[in-house]
């Protein structure tokens, strides 16, 4: 807004050219506040969220689930919720754990969400045995297309370089037709659908997925004869997370919840947003209003 | 700004770090190490999000860091993760003994010569006379990409997805007819229809045609609403997520 103009203007006025950094500092504060807070509400699981928590709650010990990595550190404060309370459940239920990565960048939060949240809490999982590492590999949906008939045409060593002969638990396993169900963590490409695509579809096999809320709507479309269930954003994990809260208290009751934490900062946000632009709405009208008033008094 | 500015803001930056690294190791959140991480990190963050009042040398400093940290990582990635595994032991197994011992003692495979010879007339794009060599391999990319595309994609985005729209319009469950069930695929069979009755150009749009572009109309503006409120949940939980690190992880304000 220029000075002399600015020198002149009503309130009314101000408020139309309004510089946007007020904007970002309200959406901050009301972010950081119940961030601060700790505050946590209760979500109740939409269907397709409790599709994919039943699919894994009925399976029986000993399953093979792969968790495939699909994503980057860019997206992972939305998604890396998503992987912990699956990882979670998963090693509840005494799953067999097949992590592997597709992005570059998903090895090393492959190691991280190890290091971080299967190791200390669960310590009787022994590598090898109850989970493995596959690491990285190149080729986006070519190697999907390769390992649905054939694990080991891509997968000679696993991410630590040991032989992939030599490990346990990948003797059950010549293809991803053994997996009992893949879940995708991600949104991008290659992600979900790529899954679904190349994997899912033409093996047969179970495909699951949790992404960022930025690509759920492009996703829902296959749920739910392509795919068994979808997280869609902190949303999904929230609700993922207050579910599994209220169906294994005793094991959960310590563990971090930060998409519920998150989502009560989501909830403010939102209700700034929308206050601003009821407000911004309201501003427009009446300073519209005003200037029709003084061209008829002209 | 002038460069005398520059170097004090630097100095204020690194002596600050240095305290906040300090304040980490006393809230027992790690060693002195870990905390120069975090707070490297966290200023980052902070260079990044500056951008935000406006542009300046520090906004620009952490997005080439980023960048080049990026493209380095991704390239370290695929030579450790797949050309050395892949590639270098399939063909001479002894070779990798250092990195990949499990690998040394194979017997080698020489249909890996082919990869090999396509990666390297790849390269030959690099070359000012022999670029055209380069074609071969990208030929080769993209009639395998295309081909591979074009079955699953017609088979798992196409037919399948048609299928999934063919729904019964009355949903009958074992309590009867659910009333929210019928609803949902009335409303998918309608919403496709008319979604595609707006996409027809080959026909004017007016009377019941016309109206039912109208409704694809909405239907579409539905879409464009549902993934326009997912991205700001998107974008919200991202800074909330970066929050949660310079809040948590950093000044341990959130336990």
């Amino acid at each position: 807004m220029p000075d002399d103009v600015k020198n002149k203007a009503g309130l009314l006025e101000r408020l139309q050219f309004i510089d946007r950094r007020y904007i970002f500092i309200f959406i901050a504060l009301a972010v950081i506040i119940p961030l601060l807070l700790g505050l946590r509400f209760e979500e109740e699981p939409s269907p397709i969220v409790l599709a994919l928590y039943d699919k894994i709650d009925e399976m029986p010990p000993g399953s093979r689930l792969l968790m495939s990595f699909d994503y980057g550190p860019t997206t992972a404060p939305e998604i890396q919720p998503m992987v912990d309370v699956i990882l979670r459940h998963a090693c509840l239920k005494d799953l067999k754990v097949y992590l592997m990565a597709v992005w570059a960048t998903g090895q090393s939060l492959t190691v991280q969400t190890v290091e971080q949240v299967l190791m200390p809490e669960f310590p009787d999982y022994e590598y090898g045995i109850d989970y493995v590492n596959l690491g990285y590999k190149a080729g986006n949906q070519g190697l999907i297309r390769v390992i649905v008939d054939d694990m080991k045409r891509m997968y000679s060593t696993d991410a630590n370089g040991t032989d992939i002969e030599e490990i346990p638990i990948m003797k059950q396993v010549s293809s991803l037709k053994d997996m009992d169900l893949i879940v995708s963590f991600g949104g991008g490409f290659p992600g979900i659908k790529e899954w679904i695509l190349f994997a899912g579809d033409p093996g047969g096999i179970p495909v699951g997925g949790a992404c960022t809320a930025v690509s759920a709507p492009q996703l829902y479309p296959y749920y739910p004869n392509q795919m068994v269930g979808l997280l869609g954003g902190i949303k999904g994990a929230a609700e993922y997370e207050s579910h599994v809260l209220n169906t294994y208290p005793e094991a959960f009751a310590k563990t971090p919840t930060p998409g519920m934490n998150m989502m009560v900062a989501q909830m403010v946000a939102h209700i700034v947003i929308m206050l601003f632009i009821v407000f911004g709405n309201v501003m427009y009208f009446m300073y519209r209003g005003k200037e029709r008033k003084l061209t008829l008094e002209k | 700004m002038n460069p005398k500015t520059i170097k004090w803001i630097i100095f204020v930056i690194v002596l600050s770090a240095i305290v906040l690294s300090v304040y980490f190791v006393s809230l027992d959140r790690g060693s002195f190490r870990d905390g120069v991480f975090v707070t490297t990190a966290a200023f980052l963050t902070l260079f990044i999000m500056s951008f935000l009042y406006k542009d300046n040398p520090y906004y620009k400093f952490a997005e080439h860091l980023f960048v080049g940290v990026s493209a380095a990582y991704w390239m370290t990635m695929g030579f450790w993760g797949t050309m050395v595994p892949n590639l270098v032991a399939k063909l001479w197994p002894g070779s990798v003994r250092g990195v990949l011992p499990a690998l040394a003692d194979k017997d080698p495979s020489l249909w890996f010569l082919i990869p090999l010879f396509l990666g390297i007339v790849l390269l030959m794009r690099l070359s000012p006379k022999g670029g055209w060599i380069s074609r071969w391999a990208l030929a080769f990319i993209v009639g395998t990409t295309a081909g591979l595309n074009l079955i699953r994609y017609l088979r798992s985005d196409f037919i399948q997805q048609v299928n999934n729209t063919i729904l019964p319009l009355v949903d009958k469950t074992e309590a009867g007819i659910s009333f929210w069930g019928s609803f949902s695929n009335i409303f998918i069979f309608v919403g496709v229809l008319c979604g595609l009755v707006y996409f027809f150009f080959s026909k004017e749009h007016k009377g019941f045609f016309g109206g039912a572009a109208r409704i694809g109309i909405l239907v579409l503006m539905l879409t464009f609403g549902a993934g326009f409120g997912y991205t700001v949940m998107a974008r919200i939980s991202l800074l909330a997520g970066r929050m949660t690190y310079l809040f948590g992880d950093w000044l341990g304000l959130i336990k």
